[in-house]
Order: structure tokens, then sequence, then C-alpha cells
């Protein structure tokens, strides 16, 4: 398959994910949202570094899984955190930091 | 036959996600994101890097996956209420997803990259594979290396710090927090 194809998979799951950013309200789901995201741009990382015969382009989307994975960890704790303080887990209600 | 698994691991990849954004039960969109993940570890392997695709199924869909699914089941599976604070906004968000699609494939296909309509130029059959990968990473790219090892160190002592229990008001965490109190964080009641 051409290279082509891969990158333009990889935009539709990018906007699959930043669509899902903008209806759901669960910030569980907006997690996981954001995983879709960040693994579109994975699969264009490495689909680039398959057209120019490199592997620099993996190291990268490795770089970007642990950066995602300290982003799960830190994010998860928060939603914990509100959860503890009998907080309601919806983005829309969580709006103090809200000027 | 490469056609065959490119689609298939699409299609794959392509209901995974939508499957995340349509779910109402965040459990079954946790479980949608792992068929998500198995197709993109498919296209990994296709696109001839081994060692993305073997990290993307051991360390995202094993332990990045377990890790939400302890969390969904620790703040059980709420199920999301169809109230619209914004009017509209279930109309509004596919179309402003479809903008950033269509402008994305623009960006791209209008590029002037000669070689994106091309299979790549041919590699060797140690492409993507750990030992090229790991030579990369301890030599040329040795600094992003250990500064990701950092992030990764405060990503867990932060993760530890939001997480603890302090100055809630209880008897069951007089055991089971006992650094928390020596800290002198929470103030006994």
């Amino acid at each position: 398959m051409n290279v082509e194809w891969y990158v333009v998979l990889s935009s539709l799951l990018f906007a699959i994910g930043a669509m899902g950013i903008l209806i759901r309200r669960s910030p569980i789901v907006i997690l996981l949202c954001l995983e879709l995201m960040l693994n579109a741009g994975n699969l264009a990382l490495v689909a680039f570094s398959r057209m120019v015969g490199n592997q620099q382009g993996q190291v990268f989307a490795i770089v970007v899984m642990v950066v995602a994975a300290c982003e799960v960890v830190v994010g998860l704790g928060l939603i914990v955190a509100i959860f503890r303080r009998r907080l309601p887990l919806n983005v829309d209600e969580l709006r103090e930091l809200r000027g | 036959m490469e056609a065959v698994l490119f689609f298939a691991a699409a299609l794959g990849a392509l209901g995974g996600a939508i499957g995340v954004v349509a779910m109402r039960n965040p459990l079954y969109s946790v479980l949608a994101l792992i068929v998500h993940l198995f197709s993109l570890a498919v296209l990994f392997l296709l696109l001839a890097s081994a060692f993305v695709a073997a990290a993307q199924v051991v360390v995202y869909a094993g332990a990045v996956m377990v890790l939400y699914v302890f969390v969904v089941a620790y703040i059980g599976g709420e199920v999301e209420s169809a109230w619209e604070p914004i009017p509209g906004q279930q109309l509004l968000a596919p179309l402003l997803g479809a903008a950033i699609f269509v402008e994305l494939s623009i960006a791209v296909l209008g590029s002037s990259l000669k070689a994106l309509d091309t299979h790549g130029p041919h590699v060797s059959a140690g492409f993507g594979n750990p030992a090229g990968i790991g030579k990369l990473l301890l030599e040329r790219f040795l600094v992003p290396f250990e500064a990701s090892s950092i992030l990764l160190l405060l990503a867990a002592v932060g993760a530890v710090v939001l997480a603890a229990r302090r100055g809630e008001v209880g008897t069951s965490d007089e055991h089971s927090a006992p650094e928390a109190r020596s800290e002198g964080v929470s103030t006994s009641p």
C-alpha cells in the first residue's frame, strides 16, 4: 500500500478523536479520545519514517508513547482525586477554573 | 495480501475509534480502544516497524489499558447523561471534525512530497527491529531518551501526590495512608 493511504487514515483517526473530545463530557472518555489523537500522530510518524526509509521517525513514535503514558498516569490520578472529593465527573460542571 | 491486511486493520482501527466516541458506557469505550490499538499494531507491522508494534501491544494495549480498566471499575461505569449545555453541540462537533479531516488531507496530499504515492524505498530486513531502534536511542537520541525517563519518573511521583488521600475524614483511611499523615499534610479532625 502507498504511504498516502496511511497518512489519510491517520488524519481520519485524528479527526474522530478531536470530534470525540468535542462531544463527550466524561473526563475518562476525553482521555481516551486524546489517546486516539496521539495514536493517529504515531501512525503518521511511522508512515513518514517508512516513506523516507529512515528509522528516526520510529524513535519519535516511541517518545510519543512515553509522553502518552505520562499523560495517562497524571490524568487518571486527577480523575481519581476528583472522584474522592465527591465532585461530579463531568467537564461541564467542573468549571471553577473558568474565569 | 498486503492490501487485504491493510484494509482489515484500517477497518478495525476506524471501528475502534468510532466505538470509543459512540459508546455510552466508559468500559465499552476502553474495550473499543483496545481493538483500535491492536489494529494499529498490525498497521505498524505493515510499515516495517516491528519494535514499535511490539511496544504498542505491550505498553499500550497491555499496561495502559489495564490502568484504564482499573480506574473505570473504581469510579463505576457511569453512563453519561444526554443533557447538552451547548445547544447543537452533537451536530456541530462532527462538522468540525470533518473540517479537520478535510484540512489535514488537503495539507498532506497537496504538499509537494514526491514519495507520498510510492511504497517507500526498499529497506533491508532489519529495518525497525529492536537492535536498530536501540542503537539510535542510545547514541543519537541519548538526551531525549534520558529526558523521557525523567518525565516518566516525574509523572509517577505526580500521580502518587495527586491521588493520595489527604484531609479526608473517615476511620477507614487511618491505616491505609499513614504516609500522608506523617507528612503533616492532613489535619486530623
